[in-house]
């Protein structure tokens, strides 16, 4: 006698399982399949495809009608189930049917996550879940805006269908870097690139606070840093919750999805769940492999045959048309793991194996995934890969053979093979080059313009140098910037201006870093390059700043903290005095110390009580001074006109303007000014790193002063007739060592490498030059010209106080 | 079996960064890498004692603040030429939520 088995859910979880039941043993149940959804199984993974117009639906429909008749299969599409009586072994329908079953099956799907942002209800706002949802994208066209909330794989495919159709589409990711889940930053890094060349705009980082309406219908998303983003449709896709109303109500187990064991058996015996609804083993599911084994399993329970459901490894590929890319297992950074990273910068191919104890257990790529199978297959199988460990990365068609030498493949190139392609150089005319007597980098740089311009074939040239000369080439010891790059501070800077590199993960690609995120030598440095370079569009890192930057304050060696104040041009006002003076009593501030930059050092305050000592500060006019930045510290002064009887200028007017133009700017490292009012020199200019020395007809402006480690005077660069241009000549310099120093010269040795000449021409002689320079730091200081503390005090205080604390009795 | 305690919301501890649990026999601190796996270590580098949470995290390692002395996350074992070992204790994320293990807190109390 046929058994009663009714099916809620016509997922392709439970499609599979149908199949499976009905090649196996097609007498053994009457099946009721019931959907919510008014139609039957669908490919619901294929959905992509159709919004992009690359299939139609008939061609996902896995099951048609005709099939459900074939097989004798009951269908009661669009009707829900009201309730289950377990005792009873019968569900009510919809319409109020009784049926009874022998074995019911949950495949009850999962539902979008909707964020409840304020306007979540508005006509407008979808998830990406099923057919009707596709279709509402598909009704968009060139003249459509939508938003795309969610940065994940859903997100990124309903974003790249609708930019096919033409339509303007913004994706609000609210993670610092696409698919975070699957992808680490550098692969996510090319994702963006891809996607933006698509036409489609990328935010991340960031967060979404309302929706706005007009009519009930939605009309923009506003972000929670007052942007508005306009459009006619907003796609939800930030992830899915297991179905679990149903079968909670029936009172079967449930935790974040249905409970059910190795057989796929709830906890009643009689009912099962498969699909993207149950949660085995605390795990939930949404990709398709794991549930077509599910479905397999439940199939084979329910014909009484013993199987058991395994949990595996699982892998991702993007469905988005030109973007490859694939991920599999952990690749989160351990201990005891190692990395391989391969990157090809010219094709835009990122290759990372996460390695531990020989064995494969991560592999993120991007750009070329043709090998992804195989390494898939090595991180299921656990091979041990000591024996190709070196030619790894390259994937199976290097495994087994010699091992390449890079210096034959280029030995190979023909003549006219292209090595510098910024200025079309070919490496026949870098051999002529090397014959005439160009036998460094340095020459051949000279004579050919190969490498000279973004840098990322100085690799290659010097392997033709190597071919060519053979034992006569020394490669040059230029010290990169760590050991996470070959590349040194000037390569990394001209491929960050030449490639408009704008974000750590764009550096760490293309100039090929071998390390998946940096150090803490180079990660300081790239973080100034780019707020140097890029101020709009780079946003600071604190978590790449050492410490004394990321605090604004000065690290003592027991942990405690020093605050100074800023004094402009070190005038102070009694209600300041008395304002520190409270502070250092209130704080308990052991060290009250006046500094050399004339200012007043409070030392060994508690890392805790900063915003607090800073918040009075503040209320007493006062701001930071930036003791700890590699950044403009201090203006030193003389009383210059207003008291002393030798001042030929109002060097301590000067001096405060200087310190109001420059203060909140980063540099290669700290900057220290000084004005003297005569050539007596009391203000001590002529060793700072920039110094003015008035003078009856002006103003001689120096550079490239010492007063530690080295010792050195200044060397003059100009006499200025008039206090603006004196202000004009010295933001110029700061911004030209800004934009070409490298992280930690101070001004004199910067001027060692590039010369004073060369900084002359710049800032004496051009005075377009000039008019730039002082643009591009007036636009770097419409950002950083403010007090770090205010920020800090207003939005950051809390992250200053201990995670928790406890209060525990010693081991009981 | 692990007796955890709950100590913050994993957002509370920036990627790349750490904070610090304050206990009767000195600070923990509690990393977050960038792929967000949570670190617990005693708050004290074995050279000068410098403040580890207030260091550059970088991969699962840290660098210390004073010195640059660099230790491993997961093992606390100092990096490269330099000899000696931080503490560690078990960290883990549920739901969103950082805990700590409070035996071993409470071993590290007695010690």
């Amino acid at each position: 006698m046929k058994q009663k088995l009714i099916i809620i859910g016509a997922g392709m979880a439970t499609g599979r399982a149908l199949e499976t039941l009905l090649d196996t043993a097609p007498d053994a149940y009457d099946v009721i399949l019931f959907n919510a959804e008014p139609r039957g199984n669908y490919n619901r993974i294929m959905l992509s495809p159709v919004l992009a117009g690359d299939k139609t639906y008939a061609e996902i429909e896995t099951h048609t009608p005709q099939w459900y008749a074939d097989n004798g299969v009951t269908c009661r599409f669009g009707e829900r189930i009201a309730g289950i009586d377990r005792a009873a072994k019968t569900v009510t329908a919809q319409n109020g049917d009784v049926l009874s079953y022998d074995k019911l099956m949950f495949g009850t799907g999962s539902n979008p996550f909707i964020i409840p942002l304020p306007g979540h209800y508005l006509e407008g706002v979808i998830a990406y879940r099923d057919l009707e949802d596709t279709e509402r994208m598909m009704g968009l066209g060139p003249d459509n805006t939508c938003v795309v909330i969610g940065g994940g794989l859903l997100g990124l495919e309903a974003a790249a269908g609708m930019a096919a159709r033409g339509v303007k589409v913004t994706v609000v990711h609210i993670m610092g870097h696409l698919m975070e889940r699957q992808l680490d930053e550098a692969a996510g890094y090319l994702l963006r690139k891809a996607l933006v060349d698509k036409g489609i705009t990328i935010k991340c980082s960031a967060n979404s606070k309302e929706i706005l309406g007009k009519d009930g219908h939605v009309r923009a998303l506003l972000l929670d840093d007052g942007t508005e983003l306009p459009c006619d449709l907003l796609v939800m896709a930030v992830g899915i919750r297991p179905n679990v109303a149903l079968a909670a109500e029936a009172g079967l187990a449930v935790g974040r999805g249905i409970h059910v064991d190795d057989q796929m058996v709830t906890s009643d015996a009689d009912i099962l769940a498969v699909g993207e609804c149950v949660e085995h083993d605390g795990a939930i599911f949404g990709l398709v492999a794991p549930l077509y084994d599910q479905a397999r399993v439940a199939a084979k329970t329910l014909l009484g045959e013993a199987a058991t459901f395994v949990q595996k490894e699982l892998s991702t590929k993007l469905k988005v048309t030109g973007c490859d890319l694939f991920s599999a297992g952990d690749f989160a950074d351990g201990d005891g793991r190692e990395d391989i990273v391969f990157r090809d910068p010219g094709r835009g191919v990122y290759r990372r194996l996460v390695i531990e104890n020989d064995i494969i257990i991560g592999a993120v790529m991007y750009g070329d995934t043709a090998d992804s199978n195989w390494f898939f297959g090595l991180i299921r199988d656990k091979t041990d890969i000591a024996r190709m460990r070196d030619t790894l990365i390259f994937g199976p068609a290097y495994q087994g053979g010699t091992p390449l030498d890079p210096l034959a493949a280029v030995a190979a190139l023909p003549r006219d093979a292209e090595i510098c392609g910024c200025n079309g150089i070919c490496k026949g005319q870098i051999e002529d080059a090397i014959t005439a007597g160009a036998t460094d980098l340095g020459a051949v740089k000279a004579t050919t313009k190969a490498s000279a311009s973004c840098g990322s074939c100085t690799g290659l040239v010097e392997q033709v140098l190597a071919v060519t000369l053979g034992d006569d080439f020394v490669l040059p010891a230029a010290a990169s910037i760590c050991a996470c790059a070959d590349m040194t501070h000037e390569d990394v800077r001209r491929m960050i201006k030449s490639r408009h590199l704008t974000s750590m993960p764009a550096v760490w690609q293309e100039c090929g870093w071998k390390t998946s995120c940096g150090c803490h030598v180079c990660r300081p440095a790239l973080n100034f390059y780019l707020l140097a370079d890029w101020p709009l569009e780079y946003a600071d890192d604190p978590q790449s700043r050492f410490i004394n930057e990321r605090k604004h304050a000065n690290i003592q060696k027991d942990g405690t903290f020093s605050v100074v104040p800023r004094m402009w041009g070190g005038i102070t006002t009694p209600d300041e005095l008395r304002a520190i003076a409270d502070a250092a009593d209130k704080y308990a501030v052991p060290t009250v110390k006046v500094t050399g930059g004339q200012r007043i050092d409070l030392l060994g305050v508690r890392g805790e009580d900063l915003p607090a000592i800073w918040a009075d500060l503040n209320a007493a006019g006062m701001v930071s001074g930036h003791a700890y930045s590699k950044g403009l510290r201090t203006v030193k002064t003389c009383v210059g006109t207003d008291h002393c009887r030798f001042g030929t200028q109002d060097s301590t007017g000067l001096g405060i303007k200087l310190e109001k133009t420059l203060w909140g700017a980063w540099t290669p490292h700290k900057l220290k000014l000084g004005v003297s009012g005569c050539p007596r020199n009391c203000a001590e200019a002529t060793c700072k790193d920039i110094g003015v020395v008035c003078v009856d007809s002006g103003y001689q402006i120096s550079i490239g002063g010492a007063a530690g480690m080295d010792v050195r005077e200044t060397d003059l660069l100009v006499q200025v007739p008039s206090e603006r241009e004196a202000i004009d000549v010295i933001k110029a310099i700061t911004q030209l060592y800004r934009e070409n120093a490298r992280y930690l010269d101070r001004i004199y040795k910067w001027m060692s490498k590039v010369g004073a000449d060369w900084i002359k021409e710049r800032v004496v002689d051009d005075l377009e030059g000039r008019a730039a320079l002082i643009a591009g730091f007036e636009l770097s200081q419409s950002i950083y010209r403010r007090d770090p503390w205010a920020d800090h005090v207003q939005q950051k205080a809390q992250s200053y106080q201990p995670l928790a604390t406890l209060q525990m009795e010693a081991a009981e | 079996m692990s007796d955890w305690i709950d100590i913050a919301a994993l957002d509370d501890v920036p990627q790349r960064g750490a904070r610090v649990v304050k206990t009767l026999a000195g600070c923990v601190a509690v990393f977050r890498t960038a792929t967000d796996e949570v670190y617990a270590l005693n708050n004290s580098c074995p050279h000068k004692g410098g403040p580890l949470a207030e260091g550059i995290v970088h991969g699962d390692k840290v660098t210390c603040p004073l010195h640059n002395w660099v230790f491993s996350l997961e093992t606390g074992q100092a990096q490269g030429a330099d000899d000696g070992r931080v503490e560690t204790y078990p960290a883990t994320v549920e739901n969103g939520r950082i805990l700590l293990d409070k035996a071993a807190l409470n071993r590290r109390s007695a010690a």
